[in-house]
């Protein structure tokens, strides 16, 4: 039964050794193994293929894809991160800014804001136009003054108590709808996603006074039109015990590994390590440090499992 | 997921583009000396190893192909090199957009899995914030 297992290896699984990974590359190519059929058959993918999503809420989202290989996962990793459009600032028309911090490092750190609005709604805006129009531009208006509080205790230093406004949020920007935009968005959609990013810091006397632009763009034009902060995949950990753990080893060998990973039961007064939950596993190879468990774990991860986050 | 919609949307453009005979924008092809027409070579301009690699992986699934490479000539420049060598006579397009054409419909099909699996997820939610009033 030796050789149908190792091949069953080489097609489904990337091994972890103790100084390297083995069977990196997918080899399951037409003609590469005799008594496979390895030609692209559309119904097959579709029979092996799922999705299980495990997490889903506001801000993040994990799911495993499993049945598919690494280069398109990976293209889609590259796709999530580059190339799905979102919105963002991209043009500051700046009237009045008394504050210390210089326009252009204000430009800069309003683009980096994230604005609530669904980018499959707007096009994108043509090359050398400057204005503008309502279907790809979206305005925002920030005024912010600040002044000293009359009624702050004499001797007070505390900041919050002193000045009125000193503190510019993102919930001070205002959305001006142009054109026909005030009836397709209901008051309160488009908004930055979170309004207490700070801006910036005033003192009395300073004011800032500016417009902005947003437009639809690409992460692989400017990070800030990158729509995720991460997506990564890894693939799913597999690991196999060659031969039975007993006693103390046991207890070792759970301690190898993350937990929840191997759990020890007691079987006939003995106790036996199972392997529980290899999802759960980072993979440290700390078993690797030790000489006797290292011959009896086989590191392995599922080559065609893919855990997204 | 929108960014299957996208790589959709890039592959069918490409095959427009090839059929319109767009070859200035999006793709040229340069033949290969003395070697007929079933191994041919292909720049594609403005892509890189998103479509590169995974393109590569649906031509090699093709039993027809003997070779299949592609390459990002200089890393400032973005475009790809890719080169389609086919056994026997079989002109060397036919693979390409085949390949597009499957890789289209993997696309596809994953996002109505993954769609369909986020609408469940929604809906097993639901439920169990319900059951627990």
């Amino acid at each position: 039964m030796a050789a149908p297992q190792a091949v069953e290896e080489m097609r489904g699984r990337v091994v972890l050794g103790e100084f390297g990974v083995r069977n990196v590359h997918t080899t399951d190519f037409p003609g590469n193994y005799s008594g496979y059929d390895d030609a692209w058959d559309q119904d097959r993918f579709e029979k092996n293929f799922r999705v299980d999503v495990v997490h889903l809420d506001e801000n993040s989202l994990e799911f495993d894809m499993v049945g598919i290989d690494a280069a398109i996962a990976n293209a889609f990793r590259r796709i999530l991160l580059a190339e799905v459009p979102t919105m963002a600032v991209e043009k500051v028309l700046v009237y009045n800014n008394t504050s210390i911090v210089q326009d252009e490092i204000l430009a800069h750190r309003l683009g980096l804001i994230p604005i609530h609005a669904d980018p499959r709604l707007f096009e994108y805006r043509n090359q050398g136009d400057e204005e503008g129009t309502e279907i790809d531009t979206l305005q925002f208006r920030l005024q912010v003054r600040c002044t000293r509080n009359p009624h702050a205790a004499k001797d007070s230093s505390d900041p919050n108590e002193l000045y009125v406004n000193h503190k510019v949020y993102t919930r001070h920007m205002t959305w001006v709808p142009l054109g026909n935009q005030a009836d397709l968005f209901p008051e309160g959609t488009i908004r930055p996603v979170h309004d207490d990013i700070l801006i910036a810091q005033l003192r009395p006397g300073q004011e800032i006074d500016l417009l902005m632009h947003c437009v639809k763009g690409i992460g692989k034009d400017h990070a800030k039109f990158s729509p995720v902060a991460t997506a990564s995949y890894r693939l799913l950990p597999d690991i196999t015990l060659l031969e039975p753990v007993e006693g103390e080893a046991a207890e070792e060998l759970r301690r190898c590994f993350s937990p929840g990973v191997i759990e020890v039961h007691e079987v006939h007064g003995k106790k036996v390590a199972r392997v529980a939950n290899p999802r759960l596993d980072t993979f440290s190879r700390e078993v690797f440090r030790n000489e006797k468990l290292k011959k009896i774990v086989r590191l392995a991860r599922v080559r065609d499992h893919y855990i997204w986050k | 997921m929108e960014d299957d919609q996208e790589l959709a949307r890039k592959v069918s453009g490409l095959k427009t583009s090839m059929a319109e005979g767009e070859r200035k924008t999006a793709l040229e092809m340069v033949q290969a000396a003395g070697t007929g027409r079933h191994c041919v070579a292909r720049v594609l301009h403005k892509e890189n190893q998103t479509l590169g690699n995974s393109l590569h992986y649906m031509i090699m699934k093709n039993l027809e192909v003997e070779f299949c490479g592609y390459t990002t000539t200089h890393p400032s420049e973005s475009k790809i090199y890719l080169r389609i060598q086919t056994r026997g006579a079989l002109p060397a397009v036919e693979p390409f957009q085949r390949g597009l054409n499957e890789l289209m419909n993997v696309c596809q099909h994953v996002l109505d899995k993954f769609e369909a699996s986020i609408k469940e997820y929604k809906d097993q939610k639901a439920c169990r914030n319900e059951s627990t009033f």
